[in-house]
């Protein structure tokens, strides 16, 4: 479960963020997790829990914003929606696709007082 | 695993060494410098779910402030990566990221590569497993440097990790290096090592939908090798079907088919590699032709205006 891993590394860029800030308390901490990222957002807001305990972020709301995936289709040369990977390209079945956007993993802002 | 946040990266072991708690310690690389960016006012928002800017404020009037910070959570790993990438580079050395499920036989391909590549160029192999040295034992059985990582109960290896391993291998220049991955198909797909590519095995023993299943890793890597085709006549798998169900993630796979037991395949697997080897040997070869040459236009210069005409 890399989720750990991945929480660990929210937290530190939480925390780095609220110590420049001089925050006494993080409430709420904004991620953007892409509909193709190596994420399992419910995992990750398990383990945010888990890692956060015992420091100025614990209790602090997790905010999940989704993006969308995107890829190009190289026999319609076109920008294409794309569900999760391994799916054909909605226009022409195609799976000569190439990952435009969906795959960020991002701490996008945090609340703090 | 620590029992302040139930991170697993306490445990991590070099050669039965335990690195630092990857929680409290700040170690810095020697240009590492690590910063989180905190953008005041308003940035370019481009994504569809709204944010929190102009939201409501909690009613129990503590003054709440909005920090932009708009960070990759890999960021910090991706920095290691990179740092493993120039080192490597600087070094003419050509690095592979092994993943697959346990069990694909990907140590036993390695120990064949290792005595095949005997007496063509060096060999070292950074080993991660959860726990044990075994597969360090066999790999140094078979002539290659080896260090082995052990995770303790992480899944995967990280950049970090690989770039203790990297200090206490001291590989010697123009080598290969092959890292072999915690056997996980899932999370080892997230995570830069700095490597040239990410090499998946996926064996015929396992099933041709493997690649359906895990789609992140067969999506991550460059090549592909198909081992155990010497199961073939008595094992149902469909190896065109698990090509094409792979290359859905990532169109341009490559892809050897090969038995690390009979030797069949290896002939490609190991031209491939010396292909890799040669070409991170001579980029590494024109960037100190290159410096050379800088260091002679300067010392040109230099003897001129020490002796001005």
């Amino acid at each position: 479960m890399h989720e750990v891993a991945l929480a660990e590394g929210v937290l530190r860029i939480v925390l780095d963020a609220a110590r420049a800030n001089t925050a006494a308390r993080v409430r709420t901490v904004w991620l953007e997790l892409g509909a193709l990222a190596h994420v399992e957002p419910d995992a990750l807001a398990f383990c945010f829990d888990a890692v956060t305990r015992g420091s100025v972020a614990e209790g602090a709301k997790l905010e999940i914003a989704r993006t969308a995936g995107a890829a190009w289709c190289m026999p319609c040369g076109t920008r294409v929606a794309l569900a999760q990977l391994g799916d054909a390209c909605p226009r022409c079945g195609s799976y000569q696709l190439q990952v435009l956007a969906g795959d960020e993993m991002r701490v996008r802002e945090i609340t703090v007082a | 695993m620590c029992t302040t946040c139930g991170c697993g990266n306490s445990e991590t072991k070099i050669d039965g060494t335990i690195v630092e708690n990857a929680h409290e310690h700040e170690h810095r690389h020697a240009d590492g410098t690590w910063h989180s960016h905190v953008h005041d006012g308003a940035s370019v928002h481009d994504s569809g779910a709204a944010g929190p800017l102009g939201g409501v404020h909690d009613a129990d009037l503590t003054v709440e402030r909005v920090i932009r910070i708009e960070e990759d959570i890999l960021a910090r790993n991706n920095v290691y990566a990179e740092q493993n990438r120039r080192a490597l580079a600087d070094r003419g050395i050509f690095a592979l990221n092994l993943v697959s499920s346990p069990g694909s036989g990907k140590t036993t391909v390695l120990v064949r590569t290792i005595e095949a590549l005997q007496g063509r160029f060096p060999v070292c192999v950074i080993e991660g497993d959860q726990q044990t040295s075994l597969d360090a034992d066999r790999i140094r059985a078979s002539g290659a440097a080896a260090v082995q990582v052990n995770t303790g109960k992480g899944c995967h290896l990280d950049a970090h990790m690989v770039g203790h391993a990297l200090e206490q291998l001291s590989p010697p220049d123009d080598c290969l290096l092959l890292i072999e991955n915690v056997g996980n198909l899932v999370c080892p797909a997230a995570f830069d090592l700095g490597e040239a590519h990410k090499v998946v095995i996926l064996s015929v023993t396992e099933g041709e939908d493997k690649p359906l299943k895990y789609p992140d890793m067969f999506g991550a890597a460059d090549l592909m090798l198909v081992n155990k085709i010497d199961l073939l006549p008595y094992v149902q798998f469909d190896v065109e079907a698990a090509i094409g169900y792979a290359r859905r993630m990532q169109p341009g796979l490559e892809v050897i088919r090969l038995s690390a037991t009979t030797g069949e395949g290896f002939a490609e697997w190991l031209s491939w590699l010396e292909h890799g080897v040669a070409a991170a040997k001579s980029a590494r070869d024109q960037s100190v032709a290159t410096l050379r040459r800088r260091v002679a236009e300067l010392e040109a210069r230099l003897a001129v205006a020490d002796h001005p005409v």
